[in-house]
């Protein structure tokens, strides 16, 4: 492989990387309080992109409008759907809260399928996000360029929002112990409605550009980029975020690179990265951070 | 100040508090003591609306609150220093404290600090620290201070003096009376009850989820019983 295809590859699978270190923030986070793979996070980035498509098609809106909005929307219907999913099983047993998410993923692709239907749509892609650039024989989509940036700002806010402000501190302090964070006076149900907000808001981000990156949405665009985030959460070490973002960057270099240098294998890439999945299992549970809380 | 009234709990089938009432006036210290398993804990469990009773009721500062839910209750002016301290191990010292404000504006948290700091020195030293690296006594002081930090009326304190050297129990204990001196009520649940009915204004004396005696801590430290089952006195 030459030089220049290396570089190239390198650079999408760090944009690659960036989508998946977008969702992977928002299972860890959930998991980070409630200890819970909540399945249906994944689902949320088909969400965004539907709102994102319809807010310009239906309502004529321009993208830097349109794509907030859907943002927003997104943020609160993650937040609806740990009121009406998990919300009532706070003293149920995990499993009942891991069925109901799974329970929840199905319910959210299915009312897709019957809403808009099953025939995938193409999403309009603004100009603005279609050149590419050419420098020293590279192709570079500035989407390519625009999702590595957009993820690390998004990134740095979050950190700020936990470790700097009160709302942060009573969130990770919730990640340790519940009963104490209730003791502080502090209402838990906002605070994990703020983690679901945040989480749904950066997945929104990332189904934004998902779907910008791979212009044709369907009602379940969102599985497979779901659980390759959940790989990438686990690999950084679930319950931390910058475990989960630096497990997001690796997995989606891991990805492209399996794919340039062993190109017989490309169809594999989905394969290899459960195998990465399985392997961190065995080898390094506690992912590439260690320690299971939002630190 | 605080008034509970006929408090029945059951944990399963176990009824663990059968028909407990109490009541503590403003500006006093009550000590609650008793064995393991007596239903002290969850006397405090109750106040703060962690355990619902089946039956009973709790007033504070002329409202029920029995039904509350735990942030409305604590917004209300009670603070828990809670058994096995319950610090946020993953958090700084200051971060802690000023979690124990998190009602408060950012100015009465400041002042907060500045006034637990006065009374616990040492936590200034550690205020950077990860709480969870502090030593068992340290933590103690820290769950005790972080309970101050929302100048509540009434504050809880849970066995603050549990596992602490000779040393540091004399300064926790100083410490309860300096604040209560300033002016907050406190309800303490203590093992080391001559020291818990030293200072206290009033005195229940708690046996398998009932009141079996109560009376001012002087009277309890004198009755017989109470030498005999709780002084090791023969």
């Amino acid at each position: 492989m030459s030089a220049t295809l290396f570089v190239q590859q390198l650079i999408n699978g760090i944009s690659l990387g960036s989508l998946y270190a977008l969702i992977a923030i928002g299972y860890t986070m959930v998991y980070g309080i409630l200890r819970l793979i909540n399945f249906a996070h994944g689902d949320l980035l088909m969400v965004a992109a539907y709102a994102a498509l319809y807010g310009m098609l239906l309502f004529s809106l321009p993208w830097f409008i349109s794509f907030p909005l859907a943002i927003i929307a997104t943020g609160a219907i993650g937040i609806l759907l740990d009121r009406a999913a998990y919300k009532p099983l706070r003293q149920a047993p995990r499993i009942s809260l891991l069925i109901s998410a799974i329970g929840a993923s199905f319910l959210m692709e299915n009312l897709a399928l019957v809403l808009i239907g099953g025939v995938p749509k193409a999403f309009h892609r603004p100009n603005c996000f279609s050149h590419v650039i050419i420098i020293g024989g590279l192709h570079i989509p500035v989407l390519t360029i625009y999702s590595p940036l957009v993820t690390l700002l998004l990134v740095l806010g979050l950190l700020y929002i936990v470790f700097k402000t009160r709302a942060g501190k009573a969130m990770r302090a919730a990640s340790r112990d519940f009963e104490a964070t209730r003791l502080m006076g502090i209402d838990l149900d906002r605070i994990i409605a703020l983690t679901f907000l945040l989480g749904s808001s950066l997945a929104a981000a990332s189904g934004i550009m998902w779907a910008m990156k791979y212009p044709q949405i369907n009602p379940f665009m969102g599985v497979l980029p779901g659980l390759k985030a959940f790989i990438a959460a686990v690999l950084g070490g679930i319950g931390n975020i910058v475990g989960a973002v630096l497990g997001g960057f690796l997995l989606g270099l891991f990805e492209i690179l399996i794919v340039a240098l062993l190109p017989d294998l490309a169809e594999y890439r989905d394969a290899f990265a459960f195998l990465l999945l399985i392997g961190v299992l065995l080898f390094r549970p506690t992912g590439i951070m260690g320690e299971p809380f939002i630190e | 100040m605080l008034r509970a009234e006929d408090l029945h709990v059951y944990y399963g089938g176990i009824h663990a508090l059968k028909g407990i009432s109490l009541r503590i006036d403003l500006g006093r210290i009550v000590s609650l003591i008793g064995a393991n398993g007596a239903g002290k804990t969850t006397v405090f469990r109750v106040i703060v609306g962690l355990v619902k009773p089946r039956s009973g009721a709790v007033h504070f500062m002329g409202g029920e609150i029995t039904r509350l839910s735990t942030h409305t209750i604590i917004q209300r002016g009670i603070a828990v220093s809670p058994e096995g301290r319950r610090i946020f191990g993953n958090l700084t010292v200051m971060e802690n404290l000023e979690l124990g404000a998190y009602n408060r504006t950012f100015a009465e948290s400041k002042s907060g600090v500045e006034w637990v700091f006065s009374i616990f020195p040492r936590l200034s030293e550690r205020q950077a620290q990860l709480a969870g690296t502090l030593s068992g006594g340290e933590q103690q002081m820290l769950a005790f201070a972080r309970a101050l930090m929302s100048r509540p009326k009434l504050v809880l304190l849970d066995e603050p003096s549990l596992g602490l050297a000779p040393l540091m129990v004399q300064e926790v204990f100083r410490a309860i009376e300096q604040i209560n001196r300033e002016g907050t009520t406190i309800l303490l649940i203590e093992q080391n009850a001559v020291a818990a009915l030293s200072i206290a204004h009033y005195g229940y004396v708690l046996e398998t989820g009932a009141v079996v005696l109560e009376g001012t801590g002087m009277e309890l430290l004198k009755d017989e019983r109470v030498r005999k089952a709780y002084l090791g006195e023969e």
